[in-house]
């Protein structure tokens, strides 16, 4: 506060530092950047729509494939991964939480817990893709199936094709979340949030849960297409 | 400045979000014919509407921006559904001489001609 206070002094009106002057108050210029962010948001939801939409077309014309492909999905590592990325979802809710109360030092450690949280989920997902490799389960890499399975082996690789887009883009997206939390982790320990401006934490929130919910919706769609 | 949640609500969301993932496993494991589908995506969007009202304070936003969150989601339905019409009807002869249900099936592993939708581009090729 100190250096906002010194900035304020500096300027014949006594503006908050971190208000741009393109906007008459923080509280509009709060709401330009939630709405930004949404609109990112909505093409991220589109984006990840389309690959939706594709498997949808295919689960319908190739559901037996569809259901043999799931079952080769561990649900004991996909669960473990849904609880450890809806436990970062609530801890990046704690940080902003923390932020809009003012407390540096809580925004910090909730912060650095969602990120230890998104690390596990990357570690456990690179053991996954280790596991389809050794079972010749990466399309386009001497991709086999059981020989239960040999009449449907191309539509099972269009599952697998999938699998690897969908989960794919989605671990991209949580290293992208990864590397912003870091610059917000050290601006806060910086100091440069205050309960009346601490935009950045809550945009990063707003970009971490979305990645929750891709999630969300791929858990039960390529783990758990049919176990009875 | 803007609202401030009591913590413990974003516990009980998160708890919330708990159970209905067990759920969904549970659901999962048993046999529920065509119903399999409705109930994971409905668990599925039940768990995504907690997140984007309670986490990401849509319920406490602007009206602007609660508009946009319906928007994203209203023109992925239109994705979603438009699409899934055409594919799914395609092989719906209902007009006078046609099939109905014939003359359409996915793909199979060794797709046939006759069954791609490309076969109408033959037919007219033919034609002239």
């Amino acid at each position: 506060m100190s250096d906002a206070v010194a900035h304020a002094e500096g300027h014949a009106h006594g503006h908050h530092p971190d208000l741009q002057h393109h906007f008459d108050t923080l509280e509009q210029q709060h709401e330009a950047a939630t709405l930004g962010m949404w609109l990112f948001l909505v093409t991220e939801v589109l984006f990840f729509g389309g690959l939706f939409m594709a498997y949808m077309l295919y689960r319908v014309w190739y559901h037996d494939a569809w259901v043999a492909g799931s079952r080769e999905l561990s649900i004991t590592l996909g669960g473990f991964n849904t609880v450890v990325l809806i436990g970062s979802s609530l801890t990046m809710a704690m940080a902003v939480r923390s932020a809009q109360t003012g407390f540096r030092r809580a925004t910090i450690g909730w912060l650095l817990g969602t990120m230890g949280l998104g690390l596990t989920f990357l570690v456990v997902k690179v053991f996954e893709y280790k596991d389809k490799f050794d079972h010749h389960h990466v399309p386009g890499f001497d991709f086999q199936v059981d020989a239960a399975h040999a009449g449907i082996a191309g539509p099972m690789e269009i599952f697998f094709s999938l699998y690897f887009t969908m989960t794919g883009l989605h671990a991209l997206h949580m290293i992208i979340g990864f590397g912003l939390m870091s610059v917000i982790t050290w601006m806060a320990y910086k100091g440069r949030f205050s309960p009346q401006w601490y935009t950045p934490v809550e945009m990063s929130g707003l970009y971490w849960h979305f990645v929750d919910i891709v999630w969300i919706f791929l858990f039960p769609l390529l783990y758990l297409v049919d176990r009875t | 400045m803007s609202h401030v949640a009591p913590k413990s609500m974003y516990f009980t969301i998160f708890g919330l979000l708990m159970v209905f993932t067990a759920l969904t496993v549970f659901a999962a494991f048993h046999h529920l014919g065509i119903f399999n589908f409705p109930v994971a995506i409905g668990i599925a969007v039940t768990k995504a509407t907690l997140v984007i009202l309670f986490f990401m304070h849509a319920k406490y936003s602007s009206r602007l921006t609660q508009l946009f969150v319906v928007m994203s989601f209203f023109f992925l339905l239109i994705l979603l559904t438009l699409t899934m019409t055409d594919y799914l009807s395609r092989g719906l002869k209902t007009y006078p001489g046609g099939a109905a249900g014939a003359g359409y099936a996915p793909p199979s592993a060794a797709p046939s001609h006759e069954t791609t939708p490309g076969g109408e581009h033959e037919e007219g090729a033919a034609a002239h």
